[in-house]
């Protein structure tokens, strides 16, 4: 009770501290922003554009947001692995495809760590790739239609964390276990974990002209965890860089047992090596099934094929190909200077960050100067391939990005703060405080060779009162520095969708003139589409009725149809005849027990409806398409199951 | 338990401590090096350790200041600034010596460890008494070791019932909002390298 009591009175009195100074603090603190020109460095005068898009992921959404920087302002949330009621995407008959996996329909995931495909290591912004952690998957977005196409599910993986990282021509998709599991799957005691679990890494090549992903080798690797990777560039380009921790091997506890040795590793694969051999017939075609998912924009269909087989490679069968880098206290981030020269292992129990040089490692590669094995896998000695040690004096550091101008800024989770130093001297130049627990942080191109070093973004896990409270569950907040300068400068916070994990920033310039504007209706491949009005249809086929629907400004062809029954599963095909930029129309139909569509010009999709009740029931347009959106509406005279009323559809009858 | 004694003694330390708390930030403004002035403000007053949130658990930062047995400590670690890493999503473990312990120390060590130019000393030894975790005393017996937040670590010893760490005894545990307070009757002194 004593304890209680004394407990309750010093938070009361800390409370009442805090309101005597606090609150003037806290005024002090921005008076100080607006000493500087901060707002005019955030300011985006209205119909002017932002300078950087910023893609963040997810997290738990399983989607993809885009912002512009530096304003901050939300500019469109892309579905990938989440149904979404907005626009029907994993709704539509289209789309639901999308979500197929061997384990069913998995309408949401966790989406972490997008990147921009790459060409000669600078961002070519093509695609963006994000993985889905919770059923591994990954998936390839167009950065011209800012659509999802593709998502290809990993098998032999749980928890996809060390992804989706592109090598330098993009040439594969990286896509890492953190969870090392039974490979393949079996029934076994989880305590024997050490010894028989295993973990994948996995290169899926990405086909130059068309983006499609298909798992090129996967790298059965000893079983610790595999928290996130990087590939070299430039000189390093051909390998690529894992964390793991848990080298340990523990099955319980991890928090305790995972933390025991002063070094875990980081994995240093030689891919191309690894490629090579593949090429040569090397590696075990494995029995496998996962799915592979692709949206073809001509049928704006999506199909998902079974695949089942996949190719594992054994490294101990590939001489030269795998090393491990100790790296002290189970390491998070795993980053790659521009250069390639410097490969950067945040020890998140740590106040250090080690970078390892990839000279050295070479060199300690040639000279076969290894440190033991682990599971067959040289180990190589830590001062052999450490280039520095930056002395931080933060906690808990997470990721690095870079400037492009010879220095590095990693974040600190527990001390809340980025912290600015400078490659090859590893001397603190800055630190400015995040709010707050920052997780990861991004520069436009700051994990490419040539980063836009003008802004970084600090994406932060805690929001407390950063902005007017909304109840127990907020936004997470993000802040924008000003790093033109030796010091970095808060500009500006900002609150982000979901649980940004990772993003990936890019000049507005190179995707914005690429931007699409509508689909061509004479390109229009689907297999129901309605060409033109004069095309619409309705055909019964036994119990479904196909309602070949088109829809303008503003009404659709046709408005009233007569003759569905209660037990028919009715498919509403809609195309969107509009051919002009930003005209999409909606359909929303009474007691739809799915969602509504979206759906852009030039486009068909599709909503299966499935009436239960006697009746005639309207649908309509939910898009304010034009002056007269109120108008657009029809109805469907829904007869009992046994009723003869025969098909029939109308428009201005 | 702590070894609390007398409500009104309680409410006067930490009046005192409260005063010192509210006067210390205008005493460190005023001292501060004019170059990045700014900057300096915004890590000193702003940070989760400066939220008005009067209705959650404590965190350990807030059991500490609550303490009138750990006044020292709490002087230390605003003195290191720390309160900013005391207060976030943890978990934290922290082992807080009473003022006896630090009373105990060499005399003038801690007006020394308090002075601004021993600033990185003082941290680095708060640091060795914060880990990342949660445990209780009862789970520490399974420990050889800890790794602290000074980057080094400490060893963990069961003595009969009594769990010392680093040679510090586990005096009482007061679980906080983001981990949990080990009261320790020694200043664990992190070896030299």
């Amino acid at each position: 009770m004593k304890k209680h009591t004394y407990l309750v009175m010093g938070l009361l009195g800390f409370a009442a501290l805090l309101t005597s100074c606090g609150n003037g603090n806290q005024g002090k603190g921005s008076s100080g922003a607006l000493n500087s020109s901060n707002a005019e460095k955030v300011y985006v005068a209205p119909g002017e554009h932002d300078e950087f898009y910023a893609f963040m992921s997810g997290g738990y959404s399983g989607n993809l947001t885009v912002y512009g920087l530096p304003s901050g302002r939300m500019f469109k949330e892309i579905p990938v692995f989440s149904q979404f009621p907005t626009s029907g995407y994993g709704y539509s008959e289209e789309t639901k495809p999308m979500l197929n996996t061997s384990h069913g329909f998995v309408p949401w995931d966790d989406s972490h760590h997008p990147d921009i495909s790459q060409t000669n290591g600078e961002l070519d912004g093509r695609w963006i790739f994000i993985n889905g952690n919770n059923t591994p998957r990954i998936a390839r977005i167009s950065l011209s239609t800012f659509e999802t196409e593709e998502i290809i599910e990993v098998p032999n993986s749980a928890g996809n964390h060390s992804s989706s990282f592109v090598t330098e021509n993009t040439e594969y998709v990286v896509a890492g276990t953190r969870f090392s599991v039974p490979i393949p799957q079996r029934d076994m005691p989880i305590n024997q974990y050490k010894g028989n679990f295993q973990g994948s890494l996995s290169f899926i090549s990405v086909d130059p002209e068309h983006g499609h992903m298909d798992i090129k080798f996967q790298i059965i690797m000893p079983g610790f965890n595999y928290d996130l990777s990087h590939p070299g560039r430039g000189k390093s380009h051909g390998w690529f860089f894992f964390t793991t921790y848990n080298t340990e091997e523990a099955s319980t506890l991890q928090e305790v047992n995972s933390s025991q040795n002063d070094k875990d590793f980081i994995a240093a694969i030689n891919w191309k090596k690894v490629e090579e051999y593949v090429n040569n017939g090397g590696g075990t075609k494995m029995p496998a099934n996962y799915a592979h998912n692709v949206y073809d924009e001509s049928t704006h269909t999506a199909t998902t094929t079974m695949k089942k087989e996949v190719v594992t490679v054994n490294p101990l069968d590939v001489p030269g190909a795998v090393f491990f880098l100790p790296t002290p206290k189970s390491p998070h981030g795993c980053d790659v200077d521009p250069t390639g020269q410097y490969i950067i292992g945040n020890g998140k129990l740590s106040a250090d960050l080690t970078i390892h040089s990839f000279d050295n490692m070479i060199a300690a590669i040639e000279g076969k100067k290894f440190d033991g094995e682990a599971y067959g896998i040289p180990i190589l000695k830590f001062e052999d391939v450490l280039a520095g040690t930056v002395k931080s004096g933060g906690l808990g550091p997470l990721h690095t990005e870079f400037d492009g101008e010879g220095n590095a800024y990693t974040t600190f989770f527990i001390s809340s703060e980025v912290v600015k130093w400078k490659l090859g001297t590893w001397e603190v130049i800055d630190r400015k405080p995040t709010y707050y627990s920052v997780g990861h942080l991004m520069i436009p191109g700051g994990n490419s060779r040539k980063p836009f070093g003008k802004y970084v973004v600090a994406l932060n896990k805690i929001t407390k009162d950063r902005y007017l409270p909304v109840g127990p569950e907020m936004e997470h907040s993000a802040q924008i520095y000003d790093i033109s300068g030796d010091k970095m400068e808060l500009l500006y916070d900002f609150p982000t969708h979901g649980e940004p994990h990772y993003a990936a920033g890019i000049p507005a310039e190179l995707l914005a003139p690429k931007s699409k504007k509508f689909y061509k209706l004479a390109d229009n491949k689907h297999p129901y589409a309605t060409l033109g009005a004069a095309d619409s249809k309705v055909v019964r086929e036994g119990k479904e009725v196909h309602i070949y629907m088109s829809t303008i400004r503003s009404h659709f062809t046709p408005d009233n149809i007569e003759g569905v029954k209660v037990g028919d599963k009715v498919y509403f095909h809609i195309t969107n005849q509009e051919q002009d930029f930003d005209v999409p129309h909606g359909f929303a139909v009474i007691g739809a027990n799915n969602s509504e569509l979206l759906i852009m010009p030039g486009q068909t999709k599709t909503l299966v409806w499935e009436p239960k009740q006697v009746g005639v029931w309207p649908f309509y347009c939910t898009d304010f398409c034009s002056a007269l959106h109120q108008e657009m509406q029809g109805y469907v005279r829904v007869s009992p199951a046994n009723s003869n009323i025969e098909l029939s559809w109308s428009l201005g009858d | 338990m702590f070894p609390i004694t007398n409500l009104k003694a309680f409410i006067l330390s930490f009046l005192m401590l409260g005063a010192m708390f509210s006067c210390k930030n205008e005493a460190n403004t005023a001292t501060s090096p004019t170059q990045d002035k700014a900057g300096t403000e915004e890590i000193e007053k702003q940070g989760q350790a400066f939220i008005d949130d009067d209705g959650s658990t404590p965190n350990v930062l807030q059991i500490a200041i609550g303490s009138p047995d750990h006044t020292t400590l709490v002087a230390a670690v605003q003195a290191a600034e720390l309160e900013n890493a005391l207060v976030n999503a943890g978990p934290l473990m922290v082992f807080a010596p009473t003022n006896e312990a630090f009373a105990a120390l060499p005399e003038g060590t801690v007006e020394d460890l308090l002075k601004p130019e021993n600033k990185a000393a003082l941290a680095n030894i708060l640091k060795y008494h914060v880990t990342a975790g949660n445990y209780s005393k009862e789970f520490l017996m399974k420990f050889k070791k800890l790794g602290q937040a000074n980057d080094q670590n400490v060893a963990v010893e069961v003595v009969r019932e009594d769990v010392l760490v680093g040679g510090a005894k586990i005096l009482a545990s007061v679980p906080a909002g983001n981990g949990i307070v080990h009261v320790v009757d020694k200043v664990m002194l992190p070896p030299t390298e």
